[in-house]
């Protein structure tokens, strides 16, 4: 039980690298990824194909900290081809469920039952509402994105594909692309979108 | 066996802690400065009385005592500074073996040792290496009092011959690979600094003096699983906080990351086994 509560508690994650240069990894022994992958066993939902990159993941563990501008477009242009909009046509949900969805941190871990929905666990990187104190710093604040940003289509547009995909507008960003990774449904984006923009969401007041 | 009634103490002394900073947490607002001086005060009242002592202890024991199929004790592993000797053996691991042609860490050190001189089998040997409550490892017990013979040494590690410089560069491209549902690597959580998860600070690994910090801190007595855990098990439950499989207990893999962290923290002083929230 105990080892449940911290498994949430410490679910989401992660980091804005901002350092100088673009400064590319020197090159690993060539036995790096086979020595990699022979020490880690499938377990549960987390298989070691986990450990392999797609064009994305490659060129930002490459370069993990500033890249060259032509690697940072590649990766945008990339990405941005990648998202995908709800068929309906419809991007705003419930903003009330997008709450839960920003508090949950469960998903995608060994530890987690996958027949379980999984969260964003957007507080663990963002502040959103003036309620939630217990927020991390990894992203920026989103405390009154809406009311900053307007709720106009462009800009429903913009927050569901970010959240969809968060490299389609920030190459190597720390946030997770959600949608096309499928941690997130189209459904729960929707919910999150609304967070965000909806006046009546605690983001806004 | 005097030791006991100061734990005691201190296990009261924690659980009313971690009440008093979840209280100054909740009226302190956004800025967690209340709550990390409340953790300092309770981590100073605790400075003298660890229950890792408990882990120590039993270590010390395990590694006396005659066991396995050899009915051998471990007084004749060498763990780093030559045979049977245990002091400021931590402040030079991982360190390349040569009686097995490989980079070691304490862990698969001691797994070593136990099938070289007790006669376990290699899988024996790994099995069970995170202890509960209900049933606690030999491994974590080994581990605490072997790295207690270190406390207040600093790290040394060597990492010149071949075999030690390929760890640390397979250990410094796992910290950097992106990977899985949620693109984490290491370097997500600890590449950059004064960056929080919730309101869980997270250290700059990348950087020398927070390196240091953290490395040497670990294995730790967490107050959160009434456990002491050792270094290997601080890097699985961040692979598994990173959606990554399960890093095999002792790996090549996880004694690479090892070295290019312990070597990172070159300089550093031990103070672990350490104790957490
Ligand atoms: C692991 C960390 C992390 C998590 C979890 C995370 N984000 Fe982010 N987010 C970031 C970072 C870092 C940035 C800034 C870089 C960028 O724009 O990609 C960011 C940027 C954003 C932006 C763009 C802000 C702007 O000014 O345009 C939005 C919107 C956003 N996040 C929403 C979300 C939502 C909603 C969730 C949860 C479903 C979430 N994030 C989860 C790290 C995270
Ligand atoms: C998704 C987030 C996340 C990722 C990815 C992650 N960590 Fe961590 N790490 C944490 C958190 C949160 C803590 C603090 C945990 C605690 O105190 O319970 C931590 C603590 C640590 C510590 C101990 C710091 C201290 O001072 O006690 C070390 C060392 C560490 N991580 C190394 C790593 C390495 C190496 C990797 C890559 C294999 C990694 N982490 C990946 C979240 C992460």
């Amino acid at each position: 039980m105990k080892k449940l509560h911290f498994a949430t508690l410490f679910a989401g994650i992660s980091v804005a690298l901002i350092a100088p240069g673009a400064i590319a990894q020197k090159a690993a022994p060539s036995n790096a990824d086979a020595v990699m992958k022979a020490s880690f066993k499938d377990r549960g939902q987390a298989k070691v194909d986990r450990l392999d990159q797609d064009e994305t993941q490659r060129l930002c563990s490459q370069y993990p900290e500033k890249r060259p501008k032509d690697v940072a477009n590649k990766i945008e242009k990339l990405n941005l081809a990648l998202v995908k909009y709800p068929s309906d046509g419809k991007l705003l949900g419930d903003w009330k469920e997008g709450e839960k969805i920003a508090q949950s941190g469960v998903g995608k871990q060994f530890s987690d039952n996958p027949a379980n929905p999984s969260g964003g666990n957007c507080y663990a990187c963002h502040q959103l509402s003036k309620e939630e104190i217990s927020f991390g710093n990894i992203g920026p604040s989103l405390y009154n994105f809406g009311k900053l940003r307007g709720n106009t289509e462009a800009i429903q547009k913009y927050t569901y594909g970010k959240i969809y995909n968060a490299q389609a507008y920030s190459a190597c960003s720390n946030m997770p692309r959600f949608g096309h990774n499928s941690i997130l449904t189209a459904e729960q984006i929707k919910h999150v979108t609304a967070l965000l923009l909806d006046p009546n969401s605690p983001v806004n007041k | 066996m005097q030791k006991l009634p100061q734990v005691a103490l201190v296990a009261v002394a924690i659980g009313c802690g971690l009440l008093a900073g979840a209280s100054t947490a909740q009226s302190n607002n956004q800025s967690g400065d209340a709550t990390i001086k409340e953790i300092e005060k309770y981590r100073q009242a605790l400075g003298d009385g660890n229950p890792a002592e408990l882990w120590e202890a039993r270590g010390e024991d395990l590694w006396k005592k005659k066991r396995g199929p050899k009915n051998a004790s471990l007084e004749q592993c060498d763990i780093g500074v030559g045979v049977g000797k245990v002091k400021g053996a931590y402040a030079v691991l991982p360190k390349y073996f040569e009686d097995t042609d490989k980079v070691e860490d304490l862990e698969s050190r001691l797994v070593t040792c136990m099938v070289m001189l007790q006669g376990f089998s290699y899988a024996d040997a790994k099995k069970n290496p995170f202890g509960s409550p209900e049933r606690k490892a030999d491994m974590e017990a080994l581990v605490a009092y072997v790295t207690a013979e270190s406390r207040g040494m600093k790290m040394n590690v060597a990492g010149n011959h071949p075999k030690e410089k390929e760890a640390y560069e397979i250990g410094k491209k796992m910290f950097f690979h992106r990977g899985g549902p949620h693109d984490f690597g290491c370097v997500t959580c600890h590449g950059a600094d004064n960056q929080r998860i919730r309101l869980q600070d997270l250290p700059n690994l990348t950087k020398k003096e927070p390196a240091q910090r953290a490395y040497t801190s670990w294995p730790a007595y967490r107050v959160s699983q009434g456990e002491v855990r050792s270094f290997q098990w601080r890097l699985f439950d961040c692979f598994r906080q990173q959606r990554f499989p399960e890093l095999d207990f002792t790996s090549q893999g996880s004694v690479a990351l090892t070295m290019y962290l312990a070597k990172n923290a070159n300089g550093g002083v031990l103070s672990a086994p350490s104790i957490k929230r």
